[in-house]
């Protein structure tokens, strides 16, 4: 392993400059990850401290704190900010430090629009944000934004909404290119398809997914766009248009899009529990198989959404059956996972932690998603608190605890530094406990039938919660110690070797901690 | 690895942050413009605030380009980057495809599903109770709620302005290719040529599309507001236009830059880049020929 960086004292390898213009002007892939993650973390904050906002109102019947039409606003922004601000951020910042370091690339392919894509992030965000503070508010039609809603009786500020989303799409094209484009060119030599460690492979399909659907939202943007403002009928069937139009386009960008908050969790997970279980990952070619399954899957199931909205019977069954079908590709993983744990000399440190949580609690998550692909059944849980239950288990414990495992498992590469493991393990716990106490009793409520985006809600579903808002609020203030545990990582952390993680295997490990400012810049040889 | 040329990392570039302050100030003003208008205030701060915007974009784009044509001219780049720059292009298309897809999929929904809905047709045929007596056509002549979408006379025949239209762009398919291999022979003269002829079609077609534009809003009534027709079909043409403009842009700058001695027999990415693009748009015509025109 020749090609570590620092030796190369060639007149474009400089180290990073100094002061807010580093930040500004870089074309540094370690830096932009970093910009990233930062980013990713403030949203998650401010999404958060909006689900706070929620749960309080919650906690009790009866209106207590906020004004049904502010509590639609925050239901909208949390649901918006943490999609595309917190979970799909994060995974480009983990995209951007590890891809390069993973695969033996320089840099990224094309390091200028890299730092375009995370910039305009900022700017998508300001202006979302902002419509908070417009004449009628903010968008308060749910994260889904369906028409007539949004459009007809949406508030003035929706097209701002439409705008700051359509930034937010331009940054995801353009990093899901410059993603795809370093995996197919930019690999070291040896480096062939099915070498690459699973979170490249998970992120080279995330990337063809991104930019097939991503282009799709803005078409759907566009629609209502036209419609508010110049007059179209799109939506409107007294020109001939149709609402449902609406969510048909829009799931078939949403139904990709939750894969795409997933799968470069299942890759991270893929490189951390083979890590703590000293075992190579169980059936790594069946792993790529079924991420490219699941996938291709995503692109034909996304009436499943629909399914109370009037969808003819042939299309429920074609849609019902599509949905069930991704069970196998996901249960292919779930097998390899628990057979790379099988047998395996394991450790608990906190990304395994993590990762095992995971496995487990992004299983149940996924089998009330099969209860919710039932399309008989799911007319009785439709818009109910079932199915928030159910996307917030495969989104927190899912991407979520996917991206606090992976920060774990390489802050000491980032920082050159270890974490806290006592702290660490206690993040953990408070999250996991939290976490279940949170969204746990949401299932009971829906199946009960109490209505998801309401702020007010009848007696008997007041007991279920106060035990929800309790776990939120503990999993909400629980993330304030991560931000202290990094802080004090990067402050103050012992110095940590080059590779941390006693059965640790990839590229990223063979360079030193905190990884150089510029490595791989003559490709190192991959045996 | 003796034949390892190292990957070209730029250094710290300004363009990103400019073109990030261009893109959200020119939409943040597009957006106030429509607001206001919308609710009939002053519209005036709204596009001082868009020019603002686009003034900057234009300054981007030259520098941006500038640059990366510089250093492609210095020798910067490797057959490696030469591939980067191939995948982002071919991706970036892809994601245009998918764009119109969109529209594509709205124009079948309606013609396929809503429409015959509304009028009365098979299970979702209790739509027609929201206006009865409205009969399902396409085109669609009579609007379901006529006062609100107020229906065109007449729409526009295949068989006149858009099957010349049909005819020019495929032709400048043709000839764009001529021109790339008048370069890759390092005939500039015949790229010249070709390229000019390439252009000329285009702006052609951009004439003859507004022409149509003029006529199906003054004698036909045929508007975005009248009804889902008009809607797919000047959002479809309108985007495909906008496309076309474009991509006439992106050949003139290739003129110029022939012109100006740029591009090698064998290294001509940036030319290479524009034909694929105008093939790209040169396709979705046909599309639009077949579905929006024809059928």
């Amino acid at each position: 392993m020749s090609a570590v960086a620092g030796t190369h004292a060639q007149d474009q390898h400089h180290g990073p400059a100094r002061g807010f213009s580093r930040w500004l002007l870089t074309t540094n892939h370690k830096d932009i990850g970093t910009m990233y993650l930062i980013f990713s973390f403030t949203m998650f904050l401010i999404g958060g401290s909006m689900a706070m906002v929620i749960r309080a109102e919650l906690f009790q019947p009866g209106l207590q704190i906020v004004q049904p039409e502010f509590f639609n606003q925050m239901t909208t922004m949390h649901g918006l900010l943490m999609v595309f601000g917190a979970v799909m951020p994060a995974f480009v910042g983990l995209a951007n430090w590890m891809i390069p370091l993973m695969i033996g690339a320089p840099d990224m392919a094309l390091p200028r629009m890299n730092n375009w894509s995370f910039w305009l992030l900022p700017c998508a965000f300001l202006i979302l944000l902002s419509t908070l503070f417009m004449s009628g508010g903010g968008p308060n039609f749910g994260w889904t934004f369906y028409a007539p809603l949004s459009t007809t009786y949406g508030p003035p500020s929706t097209t701002f909404f439409i705008f700051a989303i359509h930034i937010a799409g331009v940054s995801s094209i353009m990093g899901a290119i410059n993603v795809i484009a370093t995996v197919l060119n930019m690999r070291a030599p040896g480096m062939t398809l099915m070498k690459m460690p699973m979170f490249v492979w998970t992120w080279l399909i995330t990337a063809f997914l991104l930019i097939a659907v991503m282009p799709v939202l803005a078409g759907v943007l566009t629609m209502m766009l036209m419609d508010i403002n110049f007059g179209t009928s799109f939506f409107n069937a007294a020109g001939g248009g149709d609402p449902v139009l609406f969510q048909h386009v829009f799931w078939f960008f949403g139904h990709p899009e939750v894969y795409i908050m997933i799968l470069p969790a299942f890759g991270a997970i893929s490189q951390i529990i083979p890590t703590f279980a000293r075992k190579k990952l169980f059936g790594y070619s069946s792993m790529v198989y079924a991420v490219g399954a699941i996938a291709l899957l995503s692109f034909l199931v996304w009436a499943h959404h629909m399914f109370t909205v009037g969808v003819p019977v042939a299309g429920q069954l074609f849609f019902m059956y599509a949905t069930l079908l991704i069970a196998v590709p996901t249960g292919v993983k779930v097998f390899n996972w628990v057979a790379t744990m099988f047998r395996g000399s394991l450790t608990f440190e906190t990304p395994m932690l993590f990762a095992i949580a995971f496995v487990i609690l992004f299983s149940i998550g996924g089998f009330s998603g099969l209860m919710l692909a039932i399309a008989p059944a799911d007319f009785q849980y439709h818009d109910t608190y079932f199915v928030v239950g159910h996307f917030h288990y495969v989104l927190v414990p899912g991407a979520i605890f996917g991206i606090f495992a992976s920060a774990y498992y390489w802050l000491p590469k980032w920082t050159g530094r270890m974490y806290d493991e006592t702290l660490g393990k206690t993040h953990f716990w408070l999250s996991f406990i939290g976490m279940n106490l949170a969204f746990f009793p949401m299932h009971f409520l829906g199946l009960a039938g109490m209505p998801r985006r309401i702020p007010d809600y009848a007696l008997q579903f007041a007991d279920f919660n106060m035990v929800s808002s309790i776990g939120a609020f503990m999993f909400g203030s629980t993330q304030l110690l991560f931000l202290f545990i990094v802080v004090k990582c990067a402050r103050s952390g012992e110095k940590a070797p080059a590779r941390p993680w006693e059965g640790a295997e990839g590229l990223e490990w063979e360079i030193p901690s905190p990884a150089p400012y510029h490595t791989f810049t003559t490709p190192p040889d991959v045996k | 690895m003796a034949d390892f040329q190292t990957y070209y990392v730029p250094e710290q570039s300004k363009w990103p942050i400019v073109a990030t302050v261009g893109l959200g100030v020119t939409l943040f003003g597009a957006a106030t413009i429509m607001v206001a208008s919308n609710q009939a205030e002053s519209t005036n701060g709204g596009w001082m605030i868009f020019t603002a915007g686009v003034l900057i974009m234009i300054y981007m784009l030259f520098g941006w380009f500038g640059s990366v044509i510089k250093e492609s001219r210095s020798g910067l780049y490797s057959p490696q980057m030469d591939r980067s720059f191939r995948w982002g292009m071919s991706w970036f298309i892809f994601s245009e495809i998918m764009f119109f897809a969109a529209f594509f999929g709205a124009l079948f929904y309606a013609r396929v599903f809503a429409v015959p809905w509304l009028g009365g047709e098979g299970d979702r045929g209790s739509s027609n109770m929201l206006w009865e007596g409205f009969q399902a056509t396409w085109p669609l002549i009579t609007n379901p709620d006529p006062e609100a979408f107020p229906a065109p006379e007449s729409v526009i025949g295949a068989w006149g302005l858009p099957l010349v239209n049909t005819i020019l762009l495929v032709t400048s398919s043709f000839t764009i290719t001529v021109a790339h291999h008048g370069l890759k022979a390092d005939n500039r003269k015949k790229t010249k040529i070709w390229l000019g002829a390439t252009i000329l079609l285009a702006l052609v077609f951009l004439f003859f599309q507004a022409e149509e534009y003029v006529h199906a809003y003054q004698e036909l009534n045929l508007t975005l507001q009248s009804g889902i027709y008009g809607t797919t079909f000047f959002m479809l043409t309108g985007f495909h236009g906008v496309h076309v403009m474009l991509g006439t842009l992106m050949l003139i700058i290739m003129l110029i830059r022939i012109h100006k001695g740029h591009f090698t027999a064998d290294s001509h990415f940036g030319f290479e880049a524009t034909s694929w693009y105008w093939h790209f748009v040169d396709v979705v015509w046909l599309g639009l020929f077949v579905f929006v025109y024809v059928i």
